[in-house]
């Protein structure tokens, strides 16, 4: 018997036809939104060259990466806590949590930023006493607590929690229920349970959207220059309003956005990675060829 | 002999389906219990009971001298809080039809993840132990693979060595073997036979009658939330007295 393997397959291989087509296509817009932006007198290159890296940008950007750290923490710290609080058996935290997450999602974020930066017009003073005795434990004017970026700070991460809270929910309610059976079953408290077992299977489903979160608020953080927030749009503002550079400074604001953005992107990946271990990779080809 | 299980009218519904209609039933220690009986007879509710997964509704239950789920003072039962429930159920091992392992955890990470956050014991010893119970399955070679990367049959081996780290009075099987191609099967049932051989009190919900016949003191045969017939395995498969378990038997068997 002879065992001849068969010769490989020489097929005429599938024309993609549409490739061209879309390549063409989008070749031609391109070229022509380009030469209309570069063809504009405004634009000035050169002036965003030389903005581009000037100190009160730097500056800017540097409190703008400092809001989306701060407000992230804060608000996904929060978002776990009022996910938990939401899932529990406890009606009192229940409640509290759905009314949190309901006027902080029901209110525009633009809304509440300006409300944070006008505190002080709705309560002159922040005092804190302890109930029942009169005995002030913190007492300031409200205009000395809210000071630099703490009424942006605010702002942003009680909003962010609101919003963390719903994506943690869901990342929680996605894990088996037969993984908290088994927790139990080896003698885990619901803490623990929660802890070691639930939120590290929820962060699979948590990680793309917050990683959508962090890039939403790193370009959030520009409403706060309603309240002179000291960001990269508040230095940007400052200055076009006084030399009226205004297309090529909001170039460069917008040049520093991207490329801020474009490193979440790739940070995103790696973290998403990371928490799909003992997952299968889900690669594949896309939906159209 | 002392009962590690002693049931005495154990009831249980879910709103207005009563699935247990008063369990009588004891399992002495070092022996293997398993239970028969058709799909939504109520063995694995009853079995869930017994480690407090589910409440029961009426009766009493006891594991080892202490009520499930409640403490007696005077003749007024308190319930117990949830760490008061975590706390006895470390002595019970329990092992479910789709294993539930922790799909983030290695199988290593699955058997240490209980001794280390629940007994506190040393990572090390902990560790050393695990291993120990990974090669007693036969899984020493996989000790760093996640579950996604094992067969059926080799992940619930891991869940029983994962059961086994709490050092179990009593293990609890749900249908251990009914997730698994039918060529997976007999290596989980070697590792229940040898830890029935090794005296471990056994509860097993299972459809597997030659393990039944092999393996169990007594066999107790369910259907619609009653103890039909329970003995020995030579009486209650052999020479069955009623007509539910004789009708049951001929599908099965």
């Amino acid at each position: 018997m002879t065992t001849d393997t068969p010769p490989p397959i020489k097929a005429v291989p599938v024309r993609h036809h549409g490739r061209w087509i879309a390549a063409a296509v989008v070749l031609l817009l391109a070229y022509q939104v380009g030469s209309a932006l570069l063809s504009s007198p405004n634009l000035e290159p050169h002036t965003i060259g030389e903005y581009l890296f000037k100190d009160f940008v730097l500056e800017g950007v540097r409190t703008t990466l400092l809001l989306t750290v701060i407000a992230m923490l804060l608000g996904t710290a929060g978002g776990v806590l009022l996910a938990v609080m939401r899932l529990s058996a406890n009606p009192v935290l229940r409640v509290s949590a759905a009314a949190f997450v309901w006027f902080f999602r029901g209110t525009p974020l633009l809304v509440q930023i300006v409300f944070f930066g006008f505190l002080g017009a709705l309560l002159p003073r922040l005092t804190i006493t302890i109930p029942f005795t009169g005995i002030a434990v913190f007492d300031q004017p409200t205009n000395a607590v809210m000071v630099g970026i703490v009424p942006a700070v605010l702002a942003l991460s009680l909003n962010e929690m609101a919003y963390a809270a719903e994506i943690v929910r869901a990342g929680i309610l996605a894990v088996d229920k037969g993984q908290t059976e088994a927790a139990h079953a080896l003698g885990m408290k619901p803490g623990l349970t929660m802890r070691r077992i639930i939120l590290p299977q929820a962060m699979r489903v948590i990680a793309p959207p917050m990683g959508n979160e962090v890039i939403t608020m790193l370009k959030s953080t520009a409403l706060v220059s309603v309240i002179a927030g000291r960001d990269l749009m508040t230095a940007v503002q400052t200055v076009y309003a006084q030399n009226y550079k205004v297309i090529p400074l909001l170039a460069v604001a917008a040049i520093w956005y991207l490329a801020l953005v474009s490193v979440l992107s790739v940070v995103q990946w790696f973290v998403e990675r990371r928490f799909g271990r003992g997952h299968r990779a889900t690669s594949g080809g896309g939906m159209f060829r | 002999m002392t009962a590690m299980i002693k049931a005495e009218g154990v009831r249980k519904s879910f709103g207005q389906l009563e699935v247990l209609s008063g369990i009588d039933l004891q399992v002495d220690k070092g022996q293997v219990c398993c239970l028969l009986g058709p799909s939504g007879s109520g063995k694995s509710t009853f079995l869930r009971c017994v480690n407090h997964l589910e409440t029961v509704t009426a009766g009493r239950l006891w594991v080892d001298g202490d009520l499930v789920g409640y403490r007696q003072r005077g003749d007024r039962l308190h319930e117990l809080r949830e760490s008061e429930v975590a706390e006895r159920r470390r002595d019970i091992g329990m092992v479910f039809q789709r294993f539930n392992l922790f799909p983030h955890l290695t199988a290593l990470g699955n058997v240490v993840e209980a001794p280390v956050h629940v007994l506190r014991e040393p990572k090390a010893a902990a560790r050393q132990r695990a291993l120990d119970l990974l090669d007693r399955v036969g899984l020493a070679d996989k000790a760093d693979a996640y579950p996604a990367m094992l067969s059926g049959g080799q992940q619930q081996r891991v869940a029983i060595a994962r059961a086994l780290a709490m050092r179990p009075k009593l293990m609890l099987f749900d249908e251990p073997t009914s997730a698994l191609d039918p060529e997976l099967v007999g290596e989980v049932l070697d590792v229940m036979r040898g830890l029935a051989a090794d005296g471990m009190t056994m509860l097993v919900v299972t459809h597997e009658m030659g393990f039944a016949r092999e393996v169990a003191d007594t066999v107790v045969f369910m259907d619609g939330g009653v103890v039909v017939e329970a003995g020995t395995p030579e009486q209650v498969l052999g020479d069955p007295r009623h007509d539910r378990t004789r009708a049951f038997l001929a599908k099965v068997l």
